[in-house]
């Protein structure tokens, strides 16, 4: 056998190896918080409020908080997307000036580490936008200039806002070109084609989008960090100003600040298996619709 | 002569019927002006962060107050009750006089006679000042929480580096040959394997990788390499190399598949091995694909802050070995902001971090953008 030969096998085994660590890995991971978070997760803990100091009883709060999260968080950032997506796509030529820059600030604001948006958060939406709320109505004690709920989800939305981006505008990539120019020539306007015509058959790769954004962002905790969430709460969060529980701090808290980390371990395991849940199953459901929309394109 | 108007690039079919319903108009143009947000937010990004970040830089700490000056107070009372107290500046404050704790003060600035103590007391709001010096800021020793504060950003800086290289040490290889393997070696079954589980690696939120690192990888790599300390900036570099495993296969995958399948078969035609097409033909053919894919797993190592504050060991320390702990830029953020008072000088220092995490990724993300791929667009076309 040549040495040509060996150097090949030797370096398709590395190949293989590699993908085989990188199998093991997420196997492990997968495994672990499986085997130790399954028997911890009960429903007392998914009901219930945290007791003695966080160290007992559930967490529900803390998931409640991280749904009322994204929900807001899709509000404002799916809007916001669909509409940059459905500019880039139907109302630009991909040579032109304009769209070049939007792509390229996209592309950069994917690459923005999330602690500077957490930064951008805290300086733009509660030191600025905060106080100039508080400001304008008169508030004698600070109500919008304190981190919030709101505050937190607009800066997911920000943060989250390339991922829809490029989603929907896989999806209108998609509505045939053939469709919109019937439509043009039955004498409709553009956005009459828009509204009636591309948007209906992309409904899909929006859906896609804003749960793969939920998805990412379920998981953040460095871009909440500043801008609203907290450890513990006396009581629910009752409105968009107020602070709120999040399973990824949650546990970010129990496992490094807790006087006796070891006391809580399971409900550590619990609170990280009910995260990887919620992000996976999100996840899934994307990549499951998105492989539906892209078997329909070939049909 | 009537000018000839050339059609606006914006407007991709040129026989669209113009509306003449002011609603469809409106709407259009909030379209156009909602389309720019993206740009709008990078430019408030760095207007907002850099806005936090200005006093530091302009030097503009010497005029009080008052959110500082109330904590400093209640600062020296709470220091008052202990008998450590090894900096007057404090103290020096409006509520005491200096006579009181004189004696049990180890710092040389005590000793000055109490004349050129009073004329500190005057001119204190200028000393503080002094602390955001760049002599400070380019110390190094990180000690913000102090009553003379350093911000010495050089541990910081090392750690940065230490973590980053180790992630991308270890995390760039390990993509880059799975996803070779995955483009040219896998059979077609394997390969449909190999991208969802990828896809599931991406997925995991970066507060879960810290946490396993913090309870199973450190005591596994204390074990195997006898690390003086448990949490580390190898530790810490394994768990930025899980996070930038997904990006650099991903994006090196997607190249490698865009390149001409026909570059592929004339190699292997010409008699070259498998591993000699995919390895002197198919990845250089890719190689700004690959470069890219490299940089922004840099961009994401060197960002990512979860990860970093839980299996690094958070230690802002200056030293050459990744068996001891490190502090990274974001790191810091992520701890200390929460702790901070908004406005102070500490305050600010973390923004100016903030800017330069936001500076660096930016570099990368214009290198990646401008140069990689259009590079790679060229090759492929030629190609």
């Amino acid at each position: 056998m040549s040495t040509k030969r060996l150097i090949g096998i030797f370096a398709i085994g590395a190949a293989t190896v590699a993908v085989i660590a990188i199998a093991g890995l997420v196997f492990s991971t997968m495994g672990t918080f499986l085997v130790k978070g399954l028997p911890n997760i009960t429903w007392q803990l998914l009901s219930e409020a945290p007791r003695n100091n966080n160290t007992e009883g559930g967490i529900f709060p803390a998931i409640y908080g991280t749904t009322l999260l994204v929900l807001v968080m899709s509000i404002l950032g799916v809007p916001i997307g669909t509409i940059t997506a459905i500019y880039l796509n139907e109302y630009t030529r991909a040579g032109a000036v304009m769209p070049r820059v939007i792509r390229f600030a996209v592309n950069t604001l994917a690459g923005v580490p999330s602690i500077v948006f957490g930064l951008f958060g805290l300086g733009f939406f509660v030191q600025f936008l905060g106080v100039g709320l508080d400001k304008t109505f008169g508030n004698t004690e600070a109500i919008w200039a304190k981190p919030a709920l709101l505050w937190a989800s607009a800066t997911l939305a920000a943060l989250t806002l390339p991922v829809v981006i490029v989603s929907v505008e896989e999806a209108l990539k998609n509505v045939p070109q053939e469709m919109r120019e019937g439509s043009l020539a039955l004498g409709a306007t553009r956005w009459q084609t828009i509204w009636k015509i591309v948007l209906p058959n992309s409904t899909t790769g929006i859906l896609t989008g804003s749960i793969l954004a939920i998805g990412r962002s379920a998981g953040e905790v460095a871009p909440i960090l500043f801008t609203g969430v907290v450890y513990s709460l006396p009581q629910l969060p009752d409105g968009i100003s107020s602070q709120f529980m999040h399973l990824g701090y949650h546990l970010f808290v129990l496992s490094t600040q807790s006087p006796d980390v070891d006391k809580t371990l399971p409900l550590q395991y619990a609170t990280t298996l009910v995260l990887l849940m919620l992000t996976f199953t999100l996840n899934f459901a994307a990549t499951f619709i998105r492989s539906r929309i892209r078997s329909k394109q070939f049909r | 002569m009537e000018q000839v108007t050339t059609p606006s690039p914006a407007q991709k079919h040129s026989f669209v019927r113009k509306t003449n319903n002011i609603g469809e108009r409106i709407i259009e143009r909030c379209v156009k002006i909602i389309g720019g947000v993206a740009v709008v937010l990078i430019f408030l990004i760095l207007l907002f962060v850099l806005r936090e970040a200005l006093p530091l830089l302009m030097g503009a700490f010497s005029q009080p107050r008052t959110a500082q000056s109330s904590v400093e107070s209640s600062l020296s009372d709470t220091l008052n009750l202990k008998p450590e107290v090894y900096n007057p500046d404090v103290i020096l404050s409006e509520h005491q006089a200096p006579e009181e704790f004189a004696p049990e003060v180890y710092n040389p600035d005590v000793s000055v006679p109490a004349t050129i103590l009073a004329e500190k007391v005057n001119t204190r709001n200028e000393a503080d000042g002094d602390h955001i010096t760049l002599a400070n800021i380019l110390g190094t020793i990180w000690q913000p929480v102090s009553t003379m504060p350093k911000f010495g950003i050089m541990p910081l800086v090392i750690g940065t580096a230490k973590t980053t290289f180790v992630a991308i040490f270890i995390g760039a290889p390990l993509g880059i040959l799975a996803a070779l393997y995955a483009a040219f070696f896998a059979p077609r079954r394997l390969r449909e394997v190999i991208k969802p589980m990828v896809e599931i690696l991406a997925g995991f939120p970066s507060v879960v990788i810290g946490f396993f690192c913090l309870l199973y990888v450190g005591s596994a790599l204390q074990n195997l390499f006898g690390f003086d300390f448990r949490l580390n900036a190898f530790v810490g570099g394994i768990g930025l190399a899980i996070a930038v495993i997904p990006i650099v296969f991903t994006i090196t995958e997607d190249t490698l598949s865009a390149v001409p399948k026909s570059l592929l078969e004339a190699s292997l035609a010409m008699g070259a091995t498998q591993w000699e097409s995919a390895y002197k033909v198919m990845l250089p053919a890719a190689f700004p694909g690959v470069f890219a894919a490299v940089l922004l797993g840099i961009g994401r190592a060197f960002g990512e802050t979860m990860i970093a504050l839980m299996a690094t060991g958070n230690a802002a320390m200056v030293s050459t070995s990744i068996g001891d702990p490190v502090r990274t830029f974001s790191a810091t953020i992520g701890a200390e902001m929460g702790e901070v008072i908004w406005g102070s000088a500490h305050y600010s220092i973390l923004f100016f971090l903030g800017v330069l995490l936001f500076i660096v990724s930016f570099t990368l993300n214009a290198v990646t953008e401008l140069f990689v791929k259009e590079r790679l667009a060229k090759k492929l076309q030629g190609g």
